[in-house]
């Protein structure tokens, strides 16, 4: 397993927002993670990716314990987070921001090479490169936010609500590109509210009730399972 | 008109060191949020190590400025690592009111110091004064012309290192979000350090242009240039980098300009002009409107 997750506890003040959350991503697998509103699923990526602390538990990226390391050294780790809301840098050009994605990175002809690649999958972020990132649209700031994940060459990517807040035809185009990279090998763990889209394009799912793992399969069983279509799918079988 | 021309001059040589130390302020608050209030006394901590490593010990003065910037960007990290950084979680009164300690703690240490001790102290001719004239009775000198160009240098140089270096880029990414550039790699807290460190520096380098242009030294010389500076900071958008260079230069030319026509009330002309500006621009001059969160 790529990475594990085993038995997180996580408090906000007297909140326990997660309550023994385990969960595993193998080597270019797509996984995704679902749940209502609150149910604690970017709770889970931030505690994954240390920008929160733990109270219990084990996160292991390649059996390697995370849990000790601050947020910049997991992020050198390899585990890239794409934040809920994208958090671009405003202030900043598109072209900045995706080298900042690349900040861990010393070597010039890589960075240069992950440039090319990110622009290959997003070509108005090409257009747009000289742009302040916080004059970009929704859709474009997601593409950046995803972008700038990717200048990592990351061993895992954490996609939190990559649809969120965007218009059908943009999620639609948001899913081809994580489609594409996770043809090429790309492992990806996947938080989604709209059910449908990420057990799409998920080999297995997870799903998250107020802190709790409910329940976990491959992705067309969840899709097929009656609770997850009443709970998530808006009670039809998905079209 | 030759007078208005001789205030400028000597305005802007003001406004240049009262830019580079509006810098340190915008720089700190934009990352950490904290109006450091001890930043001014830095000023004082610079041309003090300036004047005792010049009269002292016989270092030669370009090494003497460097020495202060060095003391003083060291003094600026440390001050960060001891008062403020235990304090980060902490509702942001708690750091200000700390900041406010840590100014007196500097003004009193220095002036309970054998060597620096309560009385002024005059900081010694580093060159001989020159006056060149530039037209009738306008006249530049060669301590104008030097404090002009090493502020400016050292404005240009700051530019170059935020906007083209890993480390500037780094610095801009943490102001503007502080979490996101953890997600990037980014080691926030050291980026921290690095503008308490350059903050000192840059006033440090205000201490000893100061004292080369008004040679008396007190304790107390970094209250009224701190708070002038600060008040710059406001002016030109605290958090802008820009900001504080052009706020620091305006308040320098106005200043000078209000004393000599009517000295009584030359301090008081650069507030309304303050009150004026943030009346129409909150976020000041080049500030960013933002929404402050809690
Ligand atoms: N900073 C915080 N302080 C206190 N409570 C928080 C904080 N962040 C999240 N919570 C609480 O923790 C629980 C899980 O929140 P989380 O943001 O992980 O949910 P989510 O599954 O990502 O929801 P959404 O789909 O709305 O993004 C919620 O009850 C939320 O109110
Ligand atoms: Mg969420």
């Amino acid at each position: 397993m790529l990475l594990q997750v085993v038995d997180l506890h996580v408090y906000y003040d007297s909140i326990h927002a997660l309550q023994g959350v385990s969960m595993d991503v193998d080597r270019g697998e797509v996984v995704t993670l679902i749940g209502a509103n609150g149910a604690g699923k970017s709770t889970t990526l931030r505690a994954i990716s240390r920008l929160i602390p733990t109270r219990s538990g084990r996160i292991l990226l390649d059996g390697q314990d995370l849990l000790g390391m601050p947020a910049h050294a997991v992020a050198e780790h390899g585990i890239s987070h794409v934040p809920e809301g994208r958090r671009v840098f405003p202030q900043m050009t598109v072209r900045e921001n995706l080298l900042l994605g690349a900040y861990t990175r010393f070597q010039k002809a890589r960075v240069d090479r992950a440039l090319e690649t990110v622009y290959g999958h997003f070509p108005v972020l090409r257009e747009r490169r000289g742009q302040l990132a916080g004059t970009l649209s929704g859709g474009e700031q997601q593409m950046l936010a995803m972008g700038r994940g990717l200048m990592s060459e990351p061993r895992i990517l954490l996609l939190d609500e990559p649809s969120m807040g965007l218009a059908p035809i943009l999620v639609e185009q948001i899913y081809q590109i994580i489609r594409e990279i996770s043809r090429e090998g790309a492992t990806i763990l996947l938080v989604e509210q709209n059910a449908h889209m990420a057990l799409s394009v998920a080999q297995r799912g997870y799903v998250l009730e107020t802190g709790r793992i409910v329940l976990a399969g491959r992705a067309k069983d969840l899709a097929a399972n009656q609770a997850v279509q009443e709970a998530y799918l808006g009670g039809a079988a998905g079209s | 008109m030759e007078q208005l021309l001789s205030q400028i001059i000597n305005g802007v040589q003001v406004g240049t060191i009262y830019a580079l130390i509006a810098l340190g302020y915008t720089m700190v608050y934009g990352i950490v949020k904290l109006i450091n209030f001890a930043h001014g006394d830095l000023i004082m901590v610079g041309s003090y190590v300036a004047y005792l490593s010049i009269v002292h010990y016989q270092v030669p003065f370009p090494a003497a400025f460097l020495l202060a910037m060095l003391v003083c960007g060291s003094l600026g990290v440390l001050m960060d690592r001891i008062a403020y950084k235990p304090l980060r979680a902490r509702p942001r009164l708690y750091a200000l009111i700390t900041a406010m300690g840590v100014s007196l703690f500097l003004e009193h240490g220095a002036r309970n110091l054998p060597f620096i001790g309560p009385s002024f102290r005059r900081f010694p001719d580093v060159f001989p004064t020159q006056n060149y004239v530039l037209t009738g009775s306008v006249t530049v000198t060669n301590i104008q012309l030097f404090n002009v160009a090493v502020a400016v240098a050292l404005m240009a140089l700051l530019q170059y290192v935020i906007k083209y270096t890993r480390v500037g880029m780094a610095m801009r990414a943490a102001s503007q979000d502080p979490d996101a550039a953890r997600l990037m790699g980014i080691n926030v807290d050291r980026v921290i350090a690095t503008t308490f460190a350059i903050g000192g520096m840059l006033a440090g380098a205000a201490g000893v242009l100061l004292a080369v242009a008004y040679p008396r030294l007190s304790p107390y010389m970094g209250i009224v240039p701190g708070l002038k500076a600060f008040v710059a900071a406001v002016f030109g958008g605290i958090g802008s980098i820009p900001g504080a260079m052009v706020g620091g230069l305006i308040m320098g030319v106005v200043e000078t300009l209000a004393t000599a026509v009517y000295s009584q009330v030359a301090e008081g002309v650069f507030f309304v002009i303050l009150i004026a500006v943030l009346l129409f621009r909150p976020a000041g001059l080049l500030g960013q409107p933002t929404v402050e969160k809690a």
